[in-house]
């Protein structure tokens, strides 16, 4: 069977039991659209990687699923997602816990000018928990967890914005944590870091794994077939190929991914 | 000649000169003010002069000038004092006519309540009709009964201020009272009317007693009396009451010169006006100054805080948004005297007479808050400085990095709880800066303030210990207004000269002491809310 034949049945893998769910989604920037009936499912406790040339719309999407495209004017949105059997863009869905339930890590580490506890204690504390013995557990959960707690445990009432690039990172990380959510959006969490510590970052990743489901955005090929389990490949605003990250890389469907996943474009 | 000009040096010459040109120009400003304002304190010698045609003179030379129109000759402007004898206490003497100079030692500077200085030698204490000491004594006895007459001025300004003053504020409330109870509609007889007259025949009683015993002090402090020996041989009694400072220049070495000069200093900064302002302190225009830039700065930050976090945060960017900026920045560029004007019909006439109608009926037609007011005053600087914190608090909003108020949201954040928690804190030091901006335009603003409540002369402070202690209906003095009242409304020009050098030097360390307060507050927040990308 050719491989095109093939692309005609089916260019995703079956996924059992998902977290998110996405049917038809597209989204418009005023008249411009960026996403075209975008379809898939998000496997729960797995690394599912997002990748694409620019302004493939893999970022964009990410942005969906914790309506943070809701802070751009002029979105339009059509189609449906789902976490957890549940329509976020439901008129009375509430956007303010759906990002307690769907944690965000970005491309530029950003965190708040305050001290390292506070910067962790910062979504329980919007939540309104005050409670000194529950904001020094979550802390120390969420720094655990992403493997920053042995680095800042002597300083927590330092500024954050003293820590190196990696460290603000998985601050970041630790602070997105720290509100116990099921799901973890990552929008290239890597690509201003150095390699040694992109390397930790990517160890954080594979120890998260284990507790929460995982949608990162990449442009590093390796980095993708390292840390994910599964891969989409995204191209002009579609999705080509959602796969084993195994044989996405190795074994492609379309020849489209073939050739991005080998470099011969993007 | 073309590489010259290829290499920049032209510009970056042109662009140094530019600065230098500006700091220099500053930098004379402040010294002409730094020398004038902090010399006008130093007691100088007192030159004894011999007239050719016969006076006497003892003065402070101020000036040595070329005389018009004659080569080579100089005459000296002298500070001769004795206003109540000489009619002038400025006088010009052609060096020519000079016969003698000399530098007595026993030659004093009497500086007095009233008159300015006299000039002369003492010769007498006096109490009553017996001569306490004479000649050389004199001085010790004087200190004594200075001694006497200090404290007897302390008591009768804390009688006159305090116990009168109550007294006086509770007799106009009773007054106030009872207008109040007639204006509803009570006549005479009523009892609650009949009760305040007995109030008010009482209060009249303590007023009584306490005059009385004003009197008594008034009296017994003017009995004593120096007696002054002029230069041309006069005796003239100036009562030791009236006397605030008196020193012997030409027997001076610079340590009791510097005691002088500090206790002068003191007086300046701490005392009340004398003599139309031209002489005494300016406690009451520095507290003034002060407590108004404070108030404003209270009106005006949470005002423009709040305004600009609203077109920036939360308005739809758009045509009306644009407008609304650029009208805003145009403010910036109305004169003050505009903004005075508005003050005065909007805030005095129309908020202030609104609330004399409604609270303060029965003091009607006397204005309460209808008229200029530290209160209304400090309302108009605050919609002057309006623009100024506005922008400033926009742009530090607008340079908050996107991605924290991402971060913010994408932690389960409503805008709300993001603006409070991360925006306002990373654009605090920003923010400052437009305070402090405006605090150093609102200090130096006068034009406004001179239609809205300063006035000349507000001994009664807006603070004081009459209840409620904080009186915002009261005018009050203001530095700046303060400098163009003794420079150009003054009687007395000459006298009043260096008193306009030390007030602006004055006005110079308050805005720099307000600057460095914001600087500093914003600085210890730059380093707690410190964000790398500013």
């Amino acid at each position: 069977m050719s491989k095109a034949h093939e692309a005609l049945e089916s260019t995703t893998v079956e996924i059992d039991d998902p977290v998110v769910t996405v049917q038809d989604l597209s989204l418009f920037y005023g008249p411009t659209q960026a996403l075209f009936d975008v379809s898939l499912r998000v496997p729960e406790k797995q690394v599912t990687a997002f990748i694409g040339p620019s302004g493939c719309g893999k970022s964009t999407l990410l942005r969906c699923l914790n309506r943070l495209n809701d802070l751009i004017e002029d979105v339009t949105i059509t189609g449906r997602i789902e976490l957890q059997g549940e329509d976020i863009y439901h008129p009375a869905y509430d956007a303010i816990e759906l990002r307690r339930r769907v944690g965000m890590v970005f491309q530029k580490s950003n965190p708040f000018p305050k001290s390292i506890y506070e910067n962790v204690a910062y979504g329980l504390r919007i939540a309104g928990i005050n409670d000194r013995g529950a904001l020094d557990a979550a802390v120390e959960r969420g720094l655990r967890s992403a493997a920053l707690w042995d680095e800042v445990k002597d300083r927590l009432q330092n500024t954050a914005l003293d820590l190196s690039g990696g460290q603000q990172q998985r601050l970041c990380i630790a602070r997105a944590l720290a509100v116990e959510p099921s799901v973890i959006l990552m929008d290239e969490p890597c690509s201003a870091l150095d390699p040694i510590a992109t390397a930790r970052v990517e160890e954080t990743i594979a120890e998260l794994k284990e507790s929460y489901t995982i949608v990162i955005v990449t442009h590093n090929m390796q980095q993708a077939s390292r840390v994910s389990d599964y891969t989409a490949f995204f191209y002009l605003g579609r999705l080509v190929e959602l796969d084993h990250t195994k044989r996405v890389f190795t074994n492609p469907r379309l020849q489209q991914t073939e050739d991005y996943v080998t470099g011969r474009f993007g | 000649m073309r590489a010259f000009f290829r290499s920049g040096d032209p510009f970056i010459w042109l662009a140094g000169s530019a600065l230098a040109g500006c700091l220099l120009m500053i930098a004379g400003l402040v010294t002409v003010v730094v020398v004038n304002g902090l010399g006008f304190f130093w007691p100088s010698a007192l030159m004894r002069i011999q007239v050719l045609d016969g006076t006497v003179v003892y003065g402070e030379v101020i000036e040595r000038q070329q005389v018009p129109d004659k080569d080579g000759a100089h005459r000296l402007q002298l500070k001769i004092g004795n206003r109540d004898v000489y009619g002038l206490d400025f006088r010009w003497i052609d060096e020519s006519d000079i016969e003698t100079r000399s530098y007595p030692a026993d030659a004093a500077v009497f500086e007095r309540l009233e008159w300015g200085n006299a000039n002369g030698t003492l010769e007498a204490v006096s109490a009553g009709a017996d001569t306490l000491a004479r000649g050389a004594t004199a001085w010790a006895v004087l200190d004594s009964v200075r001694q006497i007459t200090d404290d007897l001025a302390s008591r009768i300004h804390d009688l006159e201020r305090n116990h009168m003053g109550a007294v006086n504020a509770e007799i106009e409330a009773v007054r106030m009272a009872r207008r109040r109870l007639q204006l509803q509609g009570s006549t005479v007889e009523h009892e609650s009317i009949v009760q305040l007259d007995a109030d008010q025949q009482q209060l009249w009683a303590r007023y009584d007693s306490l005059s009385v015993e004003l009197t008594s002090l008034r009296e017994h402090s003017e009995r004593f009396v120096a007696w002054l020996r002029l230069p041309g041989g006069d005796l003239r009694p100036i009562p030791v009451a009236h006397i605030v400072r008196v020193y012997r220049p030409n027997d001076m070495d610079v340590v009791a010169k510097g005691a002088v000069y500090l206790s002068k200093v003191w007086e300046f900064l701490s005392g009340e006006p004398r003599e139309s302002n031209t002489e005494g302190g300016i406690f009451p225009a520095l507290f003034g100054t002060v407590m108004m830039v404070i108030l404003m700065t209270l009106f005006v930050v949470p005002f423009g805080v709040l305004a600009a976090l609203y077109l920036r945060e939360y308005a739809r960017q758009g045509a009306l948004t644009r407008t609304i900026r650029i009208a805003v920045n145009n403010l910036a560029g109305v004169p003050s005297i505009v903004f005075g004007m508005f003050g005065l019909g909007f805030f005095v006439y129309g908020v202030g007479g609104t609330i004399d109608v409604l609270f303060y009926p029965e003091s009607l037609p006397t204005p309460t808050y209808g008229t200029g007011g530290i209160l209304w005053a400090s309302l108009t600087l605050a919609l002057l400085t309006l623009p100024v914190v506005i922008v400033a608090t926009e742009e530090a909003l607008a340079s908050v990095p996107g991605g924290l108020r991402e971060g913010s949201i994408a932690l389960g954040s409503t805008k709300l709880q993001t603006i409070l928690r991360v925006v306002l804190p990373s654009a605090l030091p920003g923010i400052l800066t437009g305070v402090i901006l405006a605090t150093a335009r609102g200090a130096g603003e006068v034009a406004p303030l001179m239609i809205t409540g300063v006035v000349k002369l507000a001994p009664d402070l807006p603070v004081d210990g009459i209840f409620p202690f904080l009186h915002l209906e009261r005018k009050f003095m203001h530095l700046g207004f303060h400098i163009y009242d003794v420079g150009f409304q003054s009687p007395n020009v000459e006298a009043a000269r260096p008193m306009v050098f030390t007030t602006t030097l004055l006005l110079l360390f308050v805005v720099l002491a307000l600057n460095l307060t914001a600087i500093v507050v914003r600085n210890r927040l730059r380093k707690r809310y410190a964000i790398k990308t500013i």
